[in-house]
């Protein structure tokens, strides 16, 4: 897939060697990629404001079905073994790298990038996905406990997934961001729904295409194109989505991420809000810093497990 | 009042055993703490406080205006940026010490004056209220020194302002679970117990006089909804702890989206005590009894929902019934009752308007002969059985010595049942198969599952809930993250 920047205005005066082969953008949902059932598209464009494709325009009803698509998921993925779960993540990262250059492109596209800074991005995007993968079988011991209660008990504590988590992909950063917010959840075993950016959701919809052909299974990860302002209300209350990570709500337009958090208030959802910019305003992080867990740990609960000992 | 135990007949009569009121001073009247001082109110005003076993009114208490709310937060905020916060902490460890001991030390007073002001039995605000809340004090006072090693990067840095609101149904312990992390990080506090239960609270104020705790670093403000309401909602609160109804957690959620308070809400449950036929049915019966009538049933991890293997069913109620016909029902104050007064009228409202609906529903109702005092507020211990999830009595938080019995064939369908809930803060399970105790508890959606053992505390265990039963933890060192910059997910 290239990009289609041939100018549309006149029509060839004479047949060329080649004409490209145009490609329809369609959603990414249970493991299938559906169009929106509305029907919609609606055009992107690059930095300059040339024409890159028609992508499809989910609805709130496409967004109700991934969330069906991804609690269906959730528990068979939350059950694999965590070094399953970073084998299946590990691969990911293997298929990523064998389409470098193809994001490459897409990012120089969409987010105005020289192909050197691109190139970056989307090596630390690869590396970062590598980086979770081996988060999986490691969560648990850094972040668990054995508690040493006054009493003859075992009691341990450990973190488990919060269930379906709703992430609004960044809205400048369209991989490296991206992967940035998806991966941290899947680490422990939740399943993902992500809005993709708004302007910039062609990487997003190849990594539909990476996560379709490897071990992730079917609706763990779903990719919702379309307008954050139309997907994100009835996702954000949802009363079967578990937690929203609110990062992409910062420079959407027609978004306000309070809002969004006040209706997830209604089913106790767990919110991840937009980060602190460098002046006190809400800012899409700088996603080239070295990543920490507490991503991960934003989409855990504590389970705490008391058994007597005795003889 | 006497004793009403419902061993009528039975050779085991007990004499009264009352523990003696004079150990505590009760005030007629009580201020707000706040910087150190008790004040009156702004506006003069006050409300009574009760003993909801006798209706006796006990004291008369300052409610504290939003004016009153906005100098404590000040006082807070001042001495949090002069003194508390700068302090190293091995020095704020030692006041946390102080506080411990202090704590222990007056054990006997605080005990007698949470029965008398919330109607617990004495044998439960001495034996577990008081001793669990010193030893926060102790475990948290361990952590003020010891913060850089605690898993939340290399400098920790406490929130700023803590606002803390608290239930009634654990007055002392939920102050001790507020208040000890939050010290322990650096943080200085405003807290707002229960209206019904203040009295405490503000003799821990006392208490913290005579640690010499300096002025400003704790504040207790006394009110009700109005007050709670205005101290979250004061714009220079940092960090939000409340325990208390999911309604009302809601409520604070909202109000706080879109802003940069952080919060940590620990609501309701609907536990389910899961019984298999190959359980130790002695210690399951005990458990059974402890999971719902302790603190009359008036504590959101209560194992509300007994769930039974059908074919144990039958014999396990009747030895249920025969062991609540133990139970001795009446003055809290006496060492030998199990089961006190309902905290307040309103809440003797709520729980008889739910069991009137288990009784409409078509759940069959059925309580031990006891005879309750003519004055106070009182309920006598109930249990439904032909309960169907549909009832209102196995979905809604009932919040009293209510327990409803459902049965269950297999294991995945427990687990089915146990998980049919909006809320998710705790759970039991009791079989003697170990196997079958580590599936169930992954498949268990709750924060705290106690196996084969039931409502165990500790300060070193984490606590809290999924789903609707709120997030965050309290206790251990996951109770510190809550009051960490770092450490903040939510």
């Amino acid at each position: 897939m290239a990009r289609t920047t041939k100018a549309t205005a006149s029509t060839p005066r004479t047949a060329p060697e080649r004409l490209g082969v145009r490609k329809t953008y369609k959603l990414y949902v249970g493991g299938k990629f559906p169009r929106s059932e509305s029907g919609r598209t609606y055009e992107v464009t690059d930095t300059k404001g040339r024409f890159l494709a028609n992508v499809a325009q989910g609805s709130r009803k496409d967004a109700r079905e991934a969330v069906v698509a991804a609690r269906a998921a959730q528990a068979k993925w939350a059950g694999a073994t965590a070094y399953n779960r970073g084998q299946v993540l590990y691969r990911v990262a293997e298929m990523l790298e064998g389409r470098r250059e193809q994001f490459v492109a897409e990012v120089v596209a969409g987010e105005g990038l020289t192909a050197r800074q691109a190139e970056l991005a989307v090596s630390e995007a690869i590396d970062r996905w590598v980086w979770y993968a081996g988060w999986t079988d490691k969560v648990a011991q850094v972040a668990g406990s054995a508690n040493p209660v006054a009493g003859p008990y075992f009691n341990l504590s450990s973190p488990e997934p919060t269930g379906v988590v709703v992430c609004l992909a960044p809205q400048r950063s369209s991989l490296l961001g991206l992967v940035s917010t998806i991966v941290p959840p899947l680490v422990t075993g939740n399943a993902v729904i992500v809005v993709a950016s708004e302007q910039r959701p062609i990487p997003a919809v190849t990594l539909s295409e990476v996560l379709a052909t490897s071990d992730v299974p079917g609706g763990v990860v779903n990719v919702l194109t379309g307008f954050t302002k139309e997907l994100a209300p009835p996702l954000a209350s949802h009363l079967d989505v578990n937690a929203l990570d609110l990062a992409g709500a910062v420079g959407a337009e027609g978004v306000v991420w309070g809002e969004l958090e006040a209706a997830a208030a209604d089913s106790v959802k767990r919110v991840l809000r937009p980060a602190v910019g460098r002046r006190g305003d809400d800012a899409e992080p700088d996603w080239t810093e070295a990543p920490r867990p507490q991503r991960i740990l934003a989409f855990t609960e504590t389970k705490t497990v008391w058994h007597p000992k005795g003889v | 009042m006497t004793t009403t135990a419902s061993t009528a007949g039975s050779p085991f009569e007990y004499a009264p055993a009352p523990e003696s009121r004079a150990v505590v001073d009760i005030a007629s009247s009580y201020g707000l703490f706040i910087d150190g001082e008790f004040t009156p109110a702004s506006d003069s005003g006050s409300f009574k406080t009760v003993n909801p076993a006798t209706e006796e009114v006990l004291a008369e208490v300052a409610e504290a205006t939003e004016e009153d709310v906005d100098r404590a937060v000040r006082a807070a905020r001042r001495a949090q940026e002069k003194v508390w916060g700068p302090m190293p902490g091995r020095e704020r460890a030692k006041y946390l010490f102080r506080i411990a001991r202090l704590l222990a030390e007056r054990s006997r007073e605080f005990a007698v004056l949470e029965t008398l002001d919330n109607g617990k039995p004495i044998r439960e605000s001495r034996d577990v209220d008081v001793p669990t809340a010193a030893a926060h004090f102790f475990y948290y006072a361990g952590w003020a020194d010891k913060l850089e090693h605690a898993g939340y990067g290399p400098d920790p840095r406490p929130h700023g302002v803590a606002a803390q609101v608290i239930p009634w149904n654990f007055p002392l312990l939920m102050l001790a679970w507020k208040i000890a992390p939050a010290l322990a990080t650096g943080n200085t506090v405003v807290l707002k117990p229960a209206e019904t239960t203040p009295l405490t609270a503000l003799l821990f104020a006392d208490l913290l006089r005579q640690a010499e705790l300096p002025p400003g670093v704790v504040n207790i403000v006394t009110g009700a909804r109005a007050t709670g309401s205005a101290l979250v909602n004061h714009p220079d609160v940092d960090k939000i702890a409340f325990t208390g109804s999911t309604p009302v957690g809601k409520r604070i959620a909202q109000e706080i989206a879109g802003t940069r308070k952080h919060a940590t809400l620990e609501l309701g449950g609907k536990a389910a005590n899961i019984v298999f036929d190959d359980a130790p049915i002695d210690q399951a019966i005990e458990g059974i009894v402890n999971g719902i009538f302790f603190n009359q049933g008036q504590v959101c991890c209560a194992g509300s929902r007994l769930l039974v293997q059908e074919t144990i069913a039958e014999e396990l109620v009747d030895r249920l019934k025969a062991r609540l016909s133990t139970l001795r029902v009446g003055d809290p104050m006496d060492k030998n009752t199990d089961v006190g007064a309902i905290n307040s009228p309103q809440q003797l409202a709520r729980i008889t308007e739910l069991t009137d609906a288990g009784t409409a529903e078509g759940a069959t109702r059925w309580s031990p002969d006891c005879e309750l005092p003519s004055s106070g507020y009182w309920f006598a211990p109930t249990l439904f059985t032909g309960v169907s999830a549909a009832h209102r009595i196995a979905r809604e938080e009932i919040f009293g010595p209510v327990l409803s019995v459902l049965t269950f064939r297999t294991p995945a369908e427990a687990v089915a049942k146990a998980n049919n809930t909006p809320y998710g803060l705790s759970a039991g399970i009791w079989t003697e198969k170990g196997s079958r105790i580590l599936w169930m508890a992954d498949q268990l959606r709750a924060g705290v599952v106690w196996s084969n053992t039931f409502n165990r505390f500790d300060p070193t265990s984490p606590f809290g809930g999924y789903k609707e039963s709120g997030y965050g933890r309290e206790g251990g060192r996951h109770g510190l993250a809550p009051y960490l910059i770092e450490g903040s997910t939510y």
